[in-house]
């Protein structure tokens, strides 16, 4: 075979990437499409709500808290600088809130989630049990994705404010354990500069994260081939992808909140 | 009356051609077993007649339904009339052996709970698994596996059963099983298509065969049209004993 040139080389990866890309693209923009048709699966969605929701839940509590308990004390060493510790909760709240918060939640939901759902439809592809649900007359497209994707759409606002509120109640311990601050004190410092611009946009925007980790595992779960192994790499290129998919729209994401909410920016 | 019929099907995965102007008719009721060595298109002819592969050229009738011109519902209310048995028995496996059996019920009836248990019940005693219910799939043996699967491809009683291998992986006593229960079955009236290279269990099973090699139709007819084949693989093939 003859030796392909750097440029070659090149060129041939940007187009499969560009392919690779419109593939997902399509993908997505088809489970929109049938979302809004009958049959629409509920029970399979409230299953994979309880699964990717009620699941996740002790992951995103536990790194809330420990995301929590450093920011404070980061914040503590920053702000005692300045002498204004009086400011640490306020701080760490709009930091989590705003930011850290959606962000981290989706991370890890793309990893436990993400991760999941692409090995779970890949070792389906892989021993013919999304044929045996097409030859069931079952659109498996449907019940294997959209449901996929509809669920983690709804699950990951409610997982971003356990994730916000468990890293303040984090920050809370840190900060009593250093300064004896009591926990009403502490409450209503952290929300006195917070408004509801602060938590409804940066909330909501994880429903776009929810939808990018679905569409994204569950593309690369349907095109899974070449048996356990391909099982296994469209569970890590299901985190890959997602993960920076997540942090790619979220700069589109913060960009247009700060344009619909100019004070947030401020 | 034909419950399946092939129409010069043609089909290429890339440069490989699997199908070859492939024609054939099963007629309702009947067993059709089509032979052939591993990788000469059987299974791919199988997936034709559901739908799960399209033909580059030519036809796929199932019960007068021209089913390449299917899509959507349509090709499901097709399906609905089929059941398939695949090689691995492609069990769902986030699901018991009931909720295998009563999904298709589930899906396209609106009988009760309790009547798509007591049916799934009934199927799964037809294939000796009525105390597997409520295992999951891991836990059964190859060969449960097998019947589960057919217990599943019954659930709607259909007309047309596609059976992919179904003795490949099993001791010959349960090999003899599943082809007891495909027998049964077809004594039911359902018409079966069985893609095998197991040539006693077709013997046992089929009414009418075909030979594919490399994609194209070798000999067809009846086990002694077959027999009486000067053709040197069908002869081959006819004469063998071995199954799996």
């Amino acid at each position: 075979m003859p030796q392909l040139s750097l440029v070659d080389r090149v060129g041939t990866g940007a187009l499969g990437w560009f392919e690779s890309v419109g593939a997902v693209s399509t993908f997505g923009a088809r489970a929109v499409v049938e979302a809004a048709r009958p049959p629409y699966e509920i029970r399979e969605i409230i299953r994979h709500i309880y699964q990717f929701g009620y699941r996740s839940a002790p992951l995103i509590l536990t790194a809330g808290f420990a995301i929590g308990v450093v920011l404070s004390m980061h914040t503590r060493a920053s702000l005692a600088r300045f002498g204004a510790e009086a400011m640490i909760p306020a701080g760490l709240a709009i930091a989590l809130i705003r930011e850290t918060g959606p962000l981290t939640a989706g991370l890890l939901v793309s990893g436990r989630v993400g991760a999941g759902i692409g090995a779970e439809i890949g070792a389906m592809k892989v021993t013919e049990q999304i044929d045996a649900l097409e030859v069931t007359g079952v659109d498996s497209f449907k019940y294997l994705a959209v449901t996929r994707i509809i669920a983690l759409m709804i699950v990951m606002p409610f997982l971003t404010i356990m994730m916000d509120f468990s890293g303040i109640f984090g920050g809370y311990v840190a900060e009593a354990a250093v300064s004896g601050m009591s926990w009403q004190l502490y409450f209503e410092r952290a929300f006195t500069y917070i408004d509801y611009s602060d938590i409804i946009p940066a909330t909501l925007k994880t429903i776009v994260f929810g939808y990018l980790i679905a569409v994204a595992s569950s593309y690369l779960g349907f095109t899974t081939s070449r048996g356990t192994e391909g099982v296994g790499e469209a569970s890590t290129r299901s985190v890959v992808m997602s993960s920076m998919l997540i942090i790619l729209s979220d700069v589109v994401l913060v960009k247009i909140i700060f344009f619909f909410y100019p004070a947030v920016s401020g | 009356m034909s419950a399946v019929r092939f129409d010069r099907v043609s089909k290429a995965f890339g440069a490989l051609k699997v199908l070859d102007d492939v024609s054939f008719e099963i007629p309702t009721g009947q067993a059709f077993c089509l032979l052939g060595r591993s990788g000469t298109g059987k299974s791919v002819t199988l997936r034709h007649i559901v739908g799960l592969v399209r033909p580059d050229s030519g036809n796929v009738f199932v019960e007068k339904q021209d089913i390449t011109k299917l899509a959507g519902r349509e090709l499901a209310d097709v399906r609905k009339h089929m059941g398939f048995l695949f090689q691995t028995a492609a069990l769902f496996d986030s699901m018991t052996v009931g909720d295998n059996v009563s999904f298709p019920m589930e899906r396209h009836t609106d009988w009760s709970s309790a009547d798509i248990r007591e049916r799934a019940m009934k199927k799964l005693a037809d294939v000796g698994l009525e105390k597997d219910f409520d295992k999951m799939p891991g836990d059964l043996s190859g060969g449960m596996k097998k019947r589960a699967g057919l217990a599943r491809a019954m659930a709607l009683d259909p007309a047309i059963l596609l059976v992919d291998e179904p003795s490949a992986g099993l001791d010959p006593i349960t090999a003899a099983e599943i082809d007891d229960l495909l027998v049964k079955t077809k004594q039911g009236g359902t018409t079966l298509v069985v893609v095998t290279h197991n040539i006693p269990s077709a013997r046992m099973i089929g009414d009418t065969f075909a030979v594919l090699h490399e994609g194209r139709m070798l000999a067809s007819g009846t086990i002694e049209t077959l027999d009486a084949s000067q053709e040197p693989l069908v002869q081959t093939f006819m004469h063998s004993t071995g199954g799996g």
